[in-house]
């Protein structure tokens, strides 16, 4: 039972520093040997009558990790549940999830921690992680029970998009999660300078009358967690970087040894502020959509590892909520569905990146965010593996998402490269369906 | 008089109206020359017509508006056309109707042109792309106002004969205003030279990139200028306050008579309205010779007929090729 072979693929396994042509053969739910094809190594020995994937012209990697998705069960179930939203983290590659605090209740005491891990053991998806809230409530101003929270599951802290906006609330935070060793995730945003706007504050939102959010609105925080952190010890992750200047603070702080990690969404990287000249509201998102020298600034920190992690940010909303004008409509995308090939779009193709490196920042990086011991085929792990057909050309059609939501920018959008194959504790729990499932 | 009848100088071929920005100079010139042809024909508007007979025309305000709302109605009637008004606060919208319902129950009363006014940018556009109708933009938040814009130019072509070469000043509230949009497209396009001036907190980011000078200090830039457009003071759109006070801004950017007799002799003032006595100008402007705030509304109610007369002219085009 739960155990496979996966034949002659092009096997990525940044945590090893492996990218070649190999087999990998998984017993009993778990890594059993990576044997590569090269000439000098010797051929693997496949006991009789295992299943075998053949996985000839395909990329074996990690199964892809994502710091920070929103389930929104309980209390947002027209948008996504637990079930809907790890069947579509699966079809996007995904095995491991961390679920956001926002819902309602707030995951800020221990029982709401453990609802979200029973719901997802139901499921039988991917594997999901709580992150707790920081505050309770998540209003930025008592510190939620961390302690309970981290034996509740909880790998992280997050206020989700509720900046900790006071300072020593947010000192504070830090110095009570150093004792667990766990990080706050935080959405670096100053309030008063991003309440009421809608994208991107520049010449775009001047010409159609939008209100803007300054990319010092994130500069700002960025640097204040910076300092905090520096201050406390405590481990800060920042979400969604999107802007030069908070790059390159990252940098610094990095260089320095200060204890801080950050990630950027698929959708930055490929998308500017221009596309909002459709008035569409599917591109409303926060962070905004930023201009072309924030963009290329991100792929330069994805480049040197300032940012370490990629993740979907997936925020599914119910269709009825986006078609609305846009002062109305309610920020997020559904995008884990659709990560890998927007990735590959923004990345790969120009070259920006190796496919070493794209999952490096889907694997290896966000398991050290989140302390989580996935993200690699060593020997002796559980056999989380995602299989990719890098030349499979393919248009989004939102309705086909696994997610119970549609929001998506990328309706109609050819790409290349899709997920075939997703693999559990050696079970396979994602099949395109153009492929036969083995028994 | 049919609608097939109406003389049409030059190109148009939209099927919406939504902005200045798209609109060539040679589509815009179309308009001016509808907009004359109408105030010759008419006596200034004040006869009636019936090209637009049998046509609907919707407004359908979601902002509280009553001098546009009065303009359209009237301009509409004039051309023979029947109008209905729908006023949804756009709280509605929030309380449950998505704006796709609220424009399909719209179409569904076979309505002809769609006039919209809403709070947010690009509400029209979102309505465009969801009706068969034609759509009027008469005010998308803080992005366009076409008719106004259109009005504005027109009012200072009737004074000046030609827009080309000539120093036109917009005054005030730019970051928030749509008319300051909608004037700088389409002066730039006729090729006007324009200057936005208002304090730097009411300034957006990069406006000089739409081909605009930016000035801080109004007594400086007075002597250069042929025309000053006045902005209203967008109170309730602003988030807290811009400047220290309104005497400040007064004193700073509101027209008066020590700026009048500085400024060249024959100088057009023009003010879209409301206008908010004693903050962008003194009442001794407001009702002496260098205003044309009247003239702009007489001449609002043609601009907006020319405007009605285009769309309804495509969308006729449109049914007879279906």
């Amino acid at each position: 039972m739960s155990s496979l072979v996966i034949s002659g693929g092009r096997v990525i396994d940044p945590a090893n520093s492996l990218d070649a042509i190999a087999d990998v053969l998984i017993l009993d739910g778990k890594i059993a040997a990576v044997t590569r094809r090269d000439a000098g190594f010797a051929p693997l020995d496949v006991p009789h009558g295992i299943p075998v994937i053949e996985a000839t012209g395909r990329i074996v990697c990690p199964g892809f990790i994502d710091p920070h998705v929103s389930l929104r069960e309980p209390g947002f179930e027209e948008d996504e549940c637990t079930a809907t939203g790890t069947a579509a983290a699966l079809a996007g590659g995904f095995t491991t999830i961390a679920a956001q605090s926002d819902t309602y209740p707030v995951v800020d005491h221990r029982a709401a921690a453990e609802f979200i891990r029973l719901q997802a053991d139901r499921a039988r998806n991917c594997r999901v992680y709580p992150l707790g809230a920081v505050t309770k409530e998540s209003k930025g101003e008592e510190l939620a029970e961390i302690g309970q929270l981290v034996q509740g599951g909880a790998v992280g802290f997050s206020d989700a998009k509720r900046p900790v906006a006071n300072a020593e609330v947010m000192r504070r935070a830090l110095e009570y999660t150093r004792m667990f060793n766990r990080p706050i995730l935080h959405f670096a945003m100053v309030p008063e300078l991003s309440d009421g706007g809608v994208m991107h504050e520049g010449f775009e939102a001047t010409r159609l009358g939008f209100r803007g959010i300054p990319a010092a609105a994130q500069d700002i925080m960025t640097g204040r967690d910076i300092a905090l952190a520096e201050l406390t010890g405590g481990r800060i992750h920042l979400m969604c970087v999107t802007t030069m200047d908070s790059v390159e603070r990252i940098r610094k702080a990095k260089s320095l040894g200060i204890s801080v990690t950050a990630d950027v969404t698929p959708h930055h990287l490929l998308l500017t502020d221009e596309v909002m000249r459709s008035f569409e509201t599917m591109y409303k998102c926060n962070p905004p959509l930023r201009s072309q020298e924030h963009v290329d600034a991100l792929i330069a920190g994805l480049q040197d590892g300032t940012l370490s992690a990629i993740s979907s940010d997936h925020q599914p909303l119910a269709l009825e909520k986006k078609q609305v004008d846009m002062d109305t409509a309610p920020f997020g995308i559904c995008g884990i569905e659709t990560l890998l090939p927007v990735c590959i779009r923004a990345l790969i193709e120009p070259g920006h990146l190796t496919w070493l490196q794209l999952i490096a920042r889907l694997t290896t990086g966000p398991a050290a965010i989140l302390s989580v011991n996935h993200g690699t085929l060593s020997v002796g792990q559980p056999a989380d593996v995602t299989v990719i057909d890098p030349a499979k050309t393919w248009t989004v059609r939102a309705h086909e998402f696994y997610s119970r939501s549609r929001n998506t920018p990328f309706e109609g959008a050819k790409f290349t490269g899709k997920v075939v194959t997703t693999i559990v504790d050696g079970e396979i729990r994602f099949q395109n369906n153009r492929q036969p499932i083995p028994d | 008089m049919l609608l097939s009848e109406i003389p049409v100088s030059g190109p148009w071929g939209e099927r919406h109206l939504l902005g200045l920005e798209h609109l060539s100079a040679d589509q815009l010139k179309t308009v001016l020359d509808l907009a004359k042809y109408y105030d010759t024909i008419t006596n200034g508007g004040s006869q009636r017509l019936d090209v637009l007979n049998g046509l609907v025309v919707a407004n359908l305000f979601f902002e509280n508006s009553t001098r546009t709302r009065t303009s359209f109605s009237l301009a509409a009637r004039r051309l023979g056309a029947d109008t209905v008004d729908f006023t949804a606060s756009s709280s509605s919208l929030s309380k449950g109707e998505t704006f796709i319902d609220t424009a399909q129950t719209i179409e569904a009363m076979g309505v002809d042109l769609v006039v919209c006014r809403h709070r947010t940018p690009g509400s029209p556009h979102l309505l465009a792309r969801n009706l068969k109708a034609g759509v009027l933009n008469a005010g998308d938040g803080t992005h366009e106002h076409p008719t106004q814009g259109l009005l504005d130019i027109y009012t200072i072509l009737k004074q000046r004969g030609q827009i080309a070469g000539l120093t036109v000043a917009l005054v005030g509230d730019i970051r928030h205003s749509r008319v300051a949009r909608s004037n700088i497209h389409g002066l730039k396009a006729l090729g006007a030279r324009v200057i936005v001036c208002g304090p730097a907190t009411l300034i957006p980011s990069d406006i000089t990139r739409l081909g605009v000078e930016v000035a801080y200090n109004l007594d400086e830039i007075l002597p250069e200028v042929d025309c000053v457009n006045l902005l209203r003071v967008q109170f309730e759109r602003q988030r807290g306050a811009f400047f220290p006070s309104i005497s400040e801004y007064a004193h700073l950017f509101g027209m008066n008579g020590d700026r009048i007799r500085r400024a060249r002799k024959n100088l057009l003032v023009l003010a879209p309205g409301p206008i908010n006595r004693g903050v962008e100008l003194t009442p001794e402007v407001a009702d002496g010779p260098n205003s044309l705030i009247l003239n702009q509304v007489t001449n609002g109610l043609l601009i907006r007929m020319a405007c009605l007369t285009l769309l309804a002219q495509e969308r006729r085009h449109d049914q007879e090729a279906n």
